[in-house]
Parts: C-alpha cells; sequence; structure tokens
C-alpha cells in the first residue's frame, strides 16, 4: 500500500524546515502543500485544532503536530537509511535535550532581533549569540551535532541558517565573528541534498522579512 | 538479571509537579534512587555543574552522567529500563503522547502559574484560558480510564501536574479552576489515578503542599504589584 504523506507548510518557517529536511533525508515522496497563516485553511484548523499551527505532517490521513515531534516520528516509522537520533540511551537524550534548547531558548531571540526596535532589539541580539555560543560549544569539533553522522540536532538548527542574514542585518552583527564554528557546520550541512532542497535562499528571507512586519502590524 | 553498581540520584524539589513526574517513572519501573532534595533559591555547586544550561531541577543523574529537562528524563528513563513501559509502542502513538505532554508543560502549566500568580482581572482570564485548554484533556478522556488508554502512561505522568498541583492551587487560590459539572472526565481520571499505589507513594503530602502554594502565591503576588 503506498503511504500518503503531506505536509502543511509556511516557506519561511524554520520549524517546517526540519520537517521537509527529515522528510528528504529518508527519501520519502511528499505533498508539500503551501499555507496561508493569515487566512488558514480547513485542512489546517481540521489538522491542528488544538494550535492550528504549521508544520503539520498528515500520515495516510493522521496528523502529526510539532515539528521536532515529526521529524522522531519519521524517524520511526522510516527506519531506513542514517538513524536521526542515535541508539544509545544517554546519546538520545542528550539530542533531544538540545532541540528542546534551540525551541526554548534560540527561536524566541530572534523575534526580538527582526521584530522589534531599541532596547528590546538588543537584549534580543544579545541572547541570541549567548544561546548560538552554547551551541557551538556543543558542537565542538565535531561534523555534526550528533558526531559523524547528520542527525536530529542538525535537523532542529539548521533552518535558522537561512535566516541569518536578514538576522545579521537587523541586528547589526555579524554571526561568522562570533561563531565560526556554527557557520563552518552549516556550510557543510548545506552541502547535502536534503537541506539545500529544503531551505529558501537567505536573500528571499531577508526580502520577505519587511512584508511580513507588514502584514502582522510592526513598524 | 545482571547484577551491576547503577547509581541513580535524582536532584528535585519536593514540591515541583516536574520532579514528582520523575519519581513517578522510577517508581513504576522498580529503580531504586536517591533523591537529593535542592534549594532553588541557592543552587548547589552539584546542580549548577549538572544543568549548566538552564540551571533548573530535576535533574537525573546516572553513574554519575546528567540528563536534564523532565520530559526527556522520562523518555531516558522509559528508553533505559524497559520494564512497564511508559511511552507506547506504536510511532503515531507516541508521537499523540509527545504532543499532548508538550501541551501540558507549554500551555496548561503557563496558563495556569498565571492563575496563581496574578489578581483580579488578570487571574479571572487566566482562569478562563486554563479552563478552554483543559476542555480540550476532557475530550481525551472520554472513554478512557486514563490518558494512556486501560493503564497509566506518559501523558498521564506529566498531567499529574493537573491531578494534583492545578487542583491543589483551587483551594489556595480560592477558585475552582477545575469545577467537577464543567469536567466530570477529569475528575473521573484524577480518582484513577489516586487508585494507583505509585502515584499514591509519589505526590507531595497535601497539608505541607498546600502551605508551599499559599507562599509562593503570596511571594508572587508581591513581584507583581
Amino acid at each position: 500500500m503506498a503511504d500518503e504523506v503531506i505536509l502543511l507548510d509556511y516557506w519561511p518557517s524554520m520549524f517546517g524546515m526540519r520537517t521537509r529536511v527529515a522528510l528528504e533525508e529518508k527519501n520519502i515522496k511528499f505533498d508539500y502543500r503551501e499555507q496561508d497563516l493569515f487566512n488558514k485553511s480547513p485542512i489546517l484548523l481540521e489538522m491542528n485544532p488544538v494550535h492550528k499551527k504549521i508544520p503539520v505532517l498528515i500520515h495516510n490521513g493522521k496528523p502529526v503536530c510539532e515539528s521536532l515531534i515529526q521529524v522522531e516520528y519519521i524517524d520511526e516509522t522510516w527506519p531506513g537509511g542514517n538513524p536521526f537520533l542515535p541508539s544509545d540511551p544517554y546519546q538520545r537524550a542528550q539530542a533531544k535535550f538540545w532541540g528542546d534548547f534551540i525551541d526554548k531558548k534560540v527561536y524566541g531571540p530572534t523575534r526580538l532581533i527582526w521584530g522589534a526596535k531599541g532596547e528590546e532589539q538588543e537584549a534580543g541580539t544579545k541572547e541570541f549569540i549567548e544561546m548560538l555560543k552554547m551551541l557551538e560549544s556543543e558542537l565542538g569539533d565535531k561534523t555534526y551535532f550528533g558526531g559523524e553522522t547528520f542527525g536530529y540536532v542538525d535537523i532542529a538548527m539548521i533552518g535558522f541558517y537561512c535566516w541569518f542574514d536578514v538576522l545579521e542585518k537587523c541586528g547589526n552583527f555579524s554571526i561568522e565573528a562570533e561563531c565560526p564554528k556554527l557557520i563552518a557546520w552549516a556550510k557543510r550541512c548545506m552541502k547535502r541534498e536534503s537541506v539545500a532542497k529544503s531551505l529558501p535562499d537567505s536573500n528571499k528571507i531577508t526580502k520577505f522579512v519587511p512584508e511580513l512586519k507588514k502584514k502582522i502590524g510592526i513598524e | 538479571m545482571v547484577e551491576r553498581s547503577e547509581e541513580v540520584k535524582l536532584l528535585g524539589m519536593w514540591a515541583s509537579p516536574f520532579s514528582r513526574r520523575v519519581e513517578i517513572a522510577l517508581t513504576l519501573k522498580g529503580v531504586p534512587y536517591e533523591f537529593s532534595e535542592q534549594d532553588i533559591t541557592n543552587k548547589s555547586p552539584l546542580l549548577l555543574q549538572s544543568n549548566p544550561v538552564h540551571k533548573m531541577i530535576p535533574v537525573l543523574l546516572h553513574n554519575g552522567k546528567p540528563i536534564s529537562e523532565s520530559l526527556v528524563i522520562l523518555e531516558y528513563i522509559d528508553d533505559t529500563w524497559q520494564n512497564n513501559p511508559i511511552l507506547p509502542q506504536d510511532p503515531y502513538d507516541r508521537a499523540i503522547a509527545r504532543f499532548w505532554a508538550r501541551f501540558l508543560d507549554e500551555q496548561v502549566y503557563v496558563t495556569a502559574m498565571k492563575v496563581v500568580g496574578k489578581v483580579g482581572e488578570e487571574k479571572d482570564a487566566a482562569v478562563e484560558a486554563t479552563r478552554d485548554l483543559l476542555k480540550l484533556l476532557e475530550k481525551e478522556l472520554v472513554g478512557k480510564d486514563f490518558l494512556g488508554g486501560e493503564s497509566l502512561g506518559f501523558v498521564d505522568i506529566v498531567a499529574t501536574l493537573v491531578a494534583f498541583w492545578l487542583m491543589r492551587t483551587e483551594e489556595v487560590v480560592g477558585v475552582k479552576v477545575v469545577p467537577v459539572e464543567m469536567f466530570p472526565e477529569i475528575h473521573r481520571w484524577v480518582k484513577n489515578l489516586l487508585d494507583v499505589d505509585v502515584i499514591k507513594k509519589c505526590i507531595p503530602p497535601e497539608d505541607e503542599h498546600l502551605d508551599y502554594i499559599r507562599a509562593r502565591m503570596e511571594s508572587l503576588k508581591l513581584k507583581s504589584v
């Protein structure tokens, strides 16, 4: 029986990118459906009634919500190829910890950087750099966060890379100057077909952010 | 059974629902552990060293290696001690369980905290918002003894923050956040939970807990004034 896989997504979302990358890594054919978040579709509201957010992965009609939960679901459902999570329980726990860290600590400051001004924006920038440095320290000299193989934490973080350009411009700082190892890691990831296919060009994001601000009513 | 020296230590806090859930999981699996009560107002070197990123409890130390974040710890416990599984086997069911766990921690807990910490209109709004979120949980419980189905599972363990912490908060704040008329299923589920030995063993003692919540509420109110 052929699997039917649908992804409800929004092209600039670094969360949606995680699921795209995960599906591509496993060579799963999926129907990508762009959503208008300012005019939410019936299918989005039906499949994610609790949060009404993207991404939503619909596998044979059944929805899975929350990007990291989707990544793990994809890994467990299609176990072929390189597993995203290590088999050792302690290593798995570390990977999940860092995925959670990215959600809780890295995303929030980015909204302040492109969405706020003055002191708020500065505070966001400062915190973002601090969080990136923690991640960089965790990465160390490894090829990927998990070691030699591309995995869960790499997938959790890589979507932010295409936002770096606009964040640097808004916050007036250089991520490469602050975290060169992280940039080197990102460039390695970008060489992977799954990543190159799933991330939009940085300049598309940079052009898009002023439009987004207008749409949500920020100056 | 292979004999090996296993050292399991939990850095926790007696009144924290996040700490208690780890104790429930360890107890359910029959894993002996040492509990180390932490003073979160004066964090120990061991805590700061074990969780340098968040500096928060609970932290599980297994043979000296630290694991932080309660949901990560629960999954680690399930992966490491495979008797009495907490998470379901099927990948889809696991995804659903993980979804509800996050919902409880990121939505229900955060909103419910405002009931404790705010006053007046803001408090009323928080009560309404908490109830809206709990209605989703209420729906999930229809036809089930536990959120995990026939027996206690991952989501039940996480949801003890509603069963004990939130419902005890009602006494202290003087508002029935979870009235039985609105939430008959939740009340039925709490009764089921209280019948389970592991739960009885692992929840904070009521009187001390009420005193603690009362004190916490006062200090939060002082902060918001």
